[in-house]
């Protein structure tokens, strides 16, 4: 074996041995993906639900409608309580010609929601009744829109994010840990140059980007997430790999500075978290503050999770890769450089 | 090679010094060939750096190196691969097999898988190939790390205090390991704090303390030029202290609560006397160590 390859293969195999790094580069972001995954994409599916108490061509009309939840009680005050508990929005009473809706104050939107489908089954029955032709007719059709379900806009997210922390921790914890150890010192006294050691760390750092990125898209492509991949997802390669280099530079910085591992570790979370937050990897920034948007824009990870989003569920093709591409290969190549500049072989 | 025999290492006064601290004060010496040379002295006497700068890991204030006929500083790629090192911290890959390990370090070298397999035989690991570096017992990690700064077949070996912090039976299996790479043919130079050890183990010593050399000279050669008496120690009571000065050579002899010291530079007819008075039972003979020269050329007694 060649000492590139060897010391890949060492490094993969320490890895793979460690559980605790396996746990935190794979399982961690998946339980993240998972969590996240299925508690908003419950939310956003679930009709709304509503008590009912009596029957007739209005409960049946409402039924119909396909938009509510219909839950039966037999007792008005029953299903009163449910909405004074706060477990239902409102309750629809119908006793014989007279439908009484009682909504809960708190919920605006669900309870308007609910007042306003059974006010409008009520016109329509009441139109019905008369026997007289509709005067306005209405036509209702959807059409695809920009805003994505959860998983859409989780499964980019998390995988941008899971990519930037462990290629700035791998990077800065080999670092760390090879120069308490000696072993970049015992290296150094081999005949092989320090540009072999870094690449090969990046090659095993690119291939565990890769491993995450058929993972967490594998596992949110399955029926309880039900993520849809567009277009050329497979733009995402060429997004993970620069996005590893990008993050790995960074990691090389932290890791020169760092003198333990729990140091480097350290150091790597408190960079990566903060930045997965503004960067938008969780939650969407729609809702930010105009001036926090533009402070993510100076943020790498940033630019990683839209081009992510743009290839794997926005169906944009190679021109969605320019900024992203040009914004992380510009991290990678200045932080780069100022890390081969303070990098130290040992203490 | 043909005529003069190269020396192995040629250091002439290397300095190297830490703010106020000369941690490296004007160090010279020569190791031969073949040579087992030890630099000795207690903690902090300098050993590590002047290793370090032979080796070319440092580079000296001052003064010149010339390691197989070469500078070593600034790093030097061509004379990596005829030099093997031992650094004092147990520098391994991390959560790999003492195999795995010297594969690993065989192939930065580019040696084959067999010779990385012989030196783990050598080095008396063999039936722990497949054990974790982290699971292996202090004297297995020390001579996993030795087999590591030789599986490139190195001409010179530098190893940093291989013995340290080892318990007694450790320490002698690592000595015949030493012995055994020195009966290759190969040129071991190694620290030490062990004076004892090294009495033992080496050709030749360099004394340390304080960044310089004290003296230099084989073990035998340094502790006969003490001059130093021979103490010979009796049971307490066997004869009067009287009696002991009485006899002729004896130039002390002093008494504690368990035995009488006799100290002499004539031990052959004081031990003769003592054979005649029938008072060898339990007598033991100190001769001068390493520790005596130490203190003679330091006015201090030697503390590792």
């Amino acid at each position: 074996m060649t000492a590139f390859t060897s010391l890949a293969t060492a490094m993969v195999k320490g890895f793979l041995r460690d559980r605790m790094a396996v746990f935190f580069t794979f399982l961690f972001p998946l339980m993240f993906l998972v969590v996240f995954g299925l508690i908003f994409n419950g939310g956003g599916g679930d009709r709304t639900g509503v008590a009912v108490v009596g029957d007739g061509p209005v409960v049946t009309a409402l039924e119909q409608a396909g938009v509510l939840e219909l839950r039966r009680f037999d007792d008005p005050d029953a299903a009163e309580r449910q909405v004074r508990d706060g477990d239902l929005p409102a309750a629809v009473v119908v006793r014989g010609h007279d439908v009484g809706v009682v909504y809960a104050a708190s919920d605006q939107v669900a309870s308007g929601t609910v007042v306003g489908i059974v006010s409008g089954v009520v016109d329509k029955a009441n139109l019905a009744a008369t026997g007289a032709p509709p005067t306005f007719s209405l036509r209702a059709r959807s059409v695809e829109d920009a805003s994505l379900k959860p998983i859409q806009f989780l499964a980019p997210g998390i995988l941008s994010w899971a990519v930037s922390i462990s290629g700035v921790s791998g990077a800065a914890l080999t670092l760390a840990a090879w120069r308490k150890k000696q072993v970049l010192r015992r290296i150094r006294l081999a005949p092989v140059g320090p540009t072999t050691v870094l690449s090969s760390r990046v090659l095993v750092s690119v291939g565990t980007a890769l491993v995450q990125g058929a993972l967490f898209v594998g596992v949110a492509l399955t029926p309880p997430f039900g993520l849809r991949l567009n277009g050329q997802w497979w733009l995402a390669v060429p997004l993970l790999v620069l996005g590893t280099t990008a993050f790995f530079a960074i990691g090389m910085l932290v890791g020169a500075f760092a003198r333990t591992e729990e140091s480097a570790n350290g150091a790597a979370n408190l960079l990566v978290m903060p930045m997965a937050f503004l960067s938008g990897s969780f939650f969407p920034l729609e809702d930010a503050p105009a001036w926090l948007r533009t402070v993510s824009n100076a943020l790498p990870l940033r630019h990683m999770n839209d081009g992510m989003l743009d290839v794997l569920v926005r169906g944009k093709g190679v021109e969605a890769l320019l900024l992203p591409s040009a914004v992380l290969l510009g991290f990678t190549l200045v932080v780069g450089f100022v890390a081969a500049k303070v990098f130290r072989w040992e203490d | 090679m043909t005529g003069v025999r190269m020396p192995a290492v040629v250091a002439a006064d290397i300095r190297k010094s830490y703010g106020e601290l000369n941690a490296v004060d004007g160090v010279s010496f020569t190791v031969a060939e073949g040579e087992f040379f030890g630099i000795l002295g207690p903690n902090g006497a300098g050993k590590t750096t002047t290793l370090e700068i032979v080796e070319g890991l440092r580079q000296a204030d001052s003064g010149h190196v010339t390691l197989l006929g070469e500078n070593p500083w600034p790093r030097n790629p061509a004379l990596l691969p005829r030099i093997g090192v031992q650094l004092q911290a147990s520098s391994f890959f991390e959560k790999l097999t003492a195999k795995e390990q010297l594969l690993t370090f065989g192939s930065l070298y580019g040696v084959g898988d067999t010779t990385a397999m012989e030196m783990l035989e050598l080095v008396g690991l063999g039936d722990k190939a497949d054990v974790r570096e982290d699971r292996l017992s202090g004297g297995q990690r020390q001579r996993l790390s030795i087999a590591c700064a030789l599986v490139h077949d190195p001409d010179v070996v530098f190893l940093d205090e291989p013995t340290a912090a080892l318990d007694p039976q450790a320490r002698r299996n690592l000595w015949d390991v030493l012995r055994e790479i020195q009966a290759r043919g190969k040129t071991i130079v190694y620290t030490t704090h062990y004076l004892d050890e090294a009495e033992i183990l080496c050709d030749r010593v360099a004394i340390m303390d304080r960044g310089r050399i004290l003296a230099m000279d084989s073990p035998a050669t340094l502790v006969r030029g003490l001059d130093a008496p021979t103490q010979v120690v009796l049971q307490r009571g066997a004869i009067s202290t009287e009696q002991a000065r009485a006899i002729n050579g004896v130039e002390h002899a002093y008494e504690d609560d368990v035995s009488l010291t006799i100290s002499t530079r004539k031990p052959a007819p004081v031990l003769s006397a003592l054979a005649e008075r029938g008072t060898l039972d339990g007598l033991q003979v100190r001769t001068a160590t390493l520790e005596d020269v130490f203190l003679h050329l330091t006015g201090r007694e030697y503390r590792a």
